[in-house]
């Protein structure tokens, strides 16, 4: 089996985000990047599929150059190789117009299967994968729990609200966007790291690709939200919080 | 021009975000001065479209075909992508549901149009509507404008609208059957089911105590767990707590797991994704315990304290005794 897993990098999840000047964007200068975690998922899912029934893992990326960090780490844990869309300005590409770079990327590969995270911790559109599917011609499924090949497909296990789940049958060429949680993810080991130096980085441009950005939706402005409820913050040591807490708990919410 | 309210249903059962969408669209229609249609899909959707002729809305669309019996991508997108084509609405809302996730983006994408998924509110400018939504798991907001031709295509987050405001009124019912094969579904959904039976039922609990990232490793949850017991409270978590195996699955609080409404919930190191936010926001009293004093947390916390959980909660462990005492 080919599969194809999109990998995106995204600000550290503990990061103190800051509005830039222009309130357009966050300040990313000083920022440390990651792997968006659902992708991480995805990936680890493309590997233990691939250990189970053969075949390639090929890591796909859209990202600035700083995203070869990001790009090797899922090299390290055992995708066979990687496609890089070096793109420094990702921000005038619509989510149809990324995908159209990811799908043209794609064009020669001709994966049996195409895996996402089901949403990037960043933007969180929660759509790069559909659209994707429906860019390739591919059936899809979202939000997946379990995978499992069978003849002349894949049964999966789609988790839907409140608890409910929904196994869904589909032949092959598909595509899947995979939630936290799926799988364990693995660390990459000494002789992984190694080894992803070896393996091939494929650098391709948005010119090449012949995709143009496109902005089709408009970010007007950024900001820090505004609080709902006026929360009372309680300071001091730990100690000191932690008894004027119990005091509040109990005398005004009444709670205790 | 007009805007059109996508609502969804299951075997006869409305989504409750439905009711949600409804309000959000009467509401922006309004405010655009523009007439609001809505459209349930399925097979025997008659009753249910009867109940939203009973609504302030121009038409209602009775979007019916065998093959929209149980829901698919295919099937759902091509039946909608039929109906907006013909209807020609300027704004089309969807509840950010899962399923909505699933397919809307298909259907934009057929339509050569950007989604703006997960709106938290909207307002109008200049005569165009400008939705807000959130970025990096709701510690920033952006203002999101259209920029091309319409349609536009936008779904309306749990709780960002008020179910109880929808404008009742009388409409006319319209059946729309598009014109769908069986050979261009290519999933086959199967039943829906539940995993073992819910041990723990959350929605009982007067207090909870709730964990996340923060607590950093298996470990150190008996440390939360004192906490839970000095309240005799229950213990929950945020979905990477139960994703990691620290605790099982059905004492996640979330979209994807229990909705809870205690009388006091203590969320410790949880940052407050808008995931686990949806889960217990109702409850009555929040305190939030977390190091980031620019956590989404502390949006919906009454009380918090900024700090080191390892620190803040054996002190307040320590002070609940006290006061026991």
């Amino acid at each position: 089996m080919k599969i194809v897993v999109c990998i995106k990098q995204v600000p550290s999840r503990d990061s103190a985000l800051r509005v830039n000047s222009a309130g357009t964007w966050i300040q990313d200068t000083d920022l440390t990047y990651e792997i968006n975690e659902p992708d991480a998922y995805a990936l680890e899912e493309g590997l233990q599929l691939k250990e189970k029934h053969g075949g390639e893992v090929v890591a796909l990326c859209a990202g600035p150059a700083g995203a070869a960090q990001t790009i090797r780490e899922a090299l390290a844990k055992g995708a066979d190789r990687a496609l890089h869309i070096e793109e420094e300005n990702l921000g005038a590409y619509d989510p149809l117009a990324l995908a159209r770079l990811l799908s043209a990327a794609l064009q020669a590969e001709k994966p049996d299967l195409v895996l996402t995270g089901l949403q990037s911790d960043d933007l969180g559109y929660g759509q790069t994968g559909v659209i994707l599917a429906q860019l390739m011609g591919l059936p899809h499924a979202t939000i997946i729990m379990h995978v499992e090949k069978q003849n002349g497909g894949i049964r999966v296990k789609r988790e839907l609200e409140d608890g409910w789940f929904q196994n869904v049958e589909m032949p092959l060429p598909a595509l899947l966007t995979i939630q936290s949680g799926i799988n364990k993810l693995r660390y990459a080991t000494l002789m992984g790291i190694k080894k992803a130096k070896t393996k091939e980085v494929k650098r391709l441009t948005a010119g090449e690709l012949g995709v143009a950005p496109a902005a089709s939706i408009r970010f007007d402005r950024v900001y820090l939200p505004e609080k709902s409820k006026h929360t009372q913050i309680l300071e001091g040591p730990p100690k000191e919080a932690a008894a004027k807490l119990v005091e509040k708990l109990k005398f005004e919410a009444r709670v205790l | 021009m007009s805007m059109l309210a996508v609502l969804e249903q299951r075997a006869g059962a409305w989504h409750r975000m439905s009711w949600e969408t409804l309000a959000a669209a009467q509401q922006l229609g309004k405010e655009l001065g523009q007439p609001v249609s809505a459209a349930v899909v399925g097979a025997g959707v008659s009753a249910m479209a009867a109940e939203l002729a009973g609504k302030q809305l121009e038409k209602v669309y009775a979007v019916e075909h065998e093959l929209l019996t149980n829901y698919t991508p295919d099937g759902y997108a091509a039946a909608l992508e039929q109906l907006v084509t013909s209807a020609q609405p300027q704004v089309v809302l969807f509840p950010h549901t899962y399923q909505v996730r699933d397919f809307a983006p298909k259907l934009a994408t057929a339509l050569g149009r950007v989604l703006v998924s997960d709106v938290v509110a909207h307002r109008v400018d200049g005569g165009a509507p400008v939705f807000v939504r959130q970025l990096f798991q709701g510690k920033v907001n952006v203002d999101v404008r259209f920029a091309g031709d319409p349609p536009y295509f936008a779904s309306v987050q749990a709780g960002a609208y008020r179910a109880d405001q929808v404008i009742a009124g009388s409409a006319a019912v319209e059946n729309f059957t598009p014109e769908l094969s069986a050979a261009s579904i290519r999933t086959k959904p199967l039943e829906l089911f539940r995993e073992a039976q819910r041990a723990v039922d959350l929605t009982a609990a007067d207090i909870i105590v709730s964990v996340g990232r923060g607590i950093k490793e298996a470990d150190n949850i008996p440390i939360v767990q004192k906490l839970a017991d000095a309240l005799g409270a229950e213990l929950a978590a945020s979905r990477p707590i139960c994703d990691s195996g620290w605790l099982p699955m059905e004492r996640q609080v979330g979209s994807s797991g229990q909705t809870v409404s205690p009388k006091l919930y203590l969320a410790v190191g949880i940052s407050g994704a808008i995931q686990h936010l949806v889960g217990m926001k109702g409850s009555k009293t929040i305190v939030a315990i977390n190091k980031d004093a620019d956590a989404p947390i502390f949006e919906v916390a009454d009380y918090g304290i900024v700090g080191d959980l390892f620190q803040i909660v054996p002190a307040l462990v320590e002070e609940l005794q006290k006061a026991k005492g």
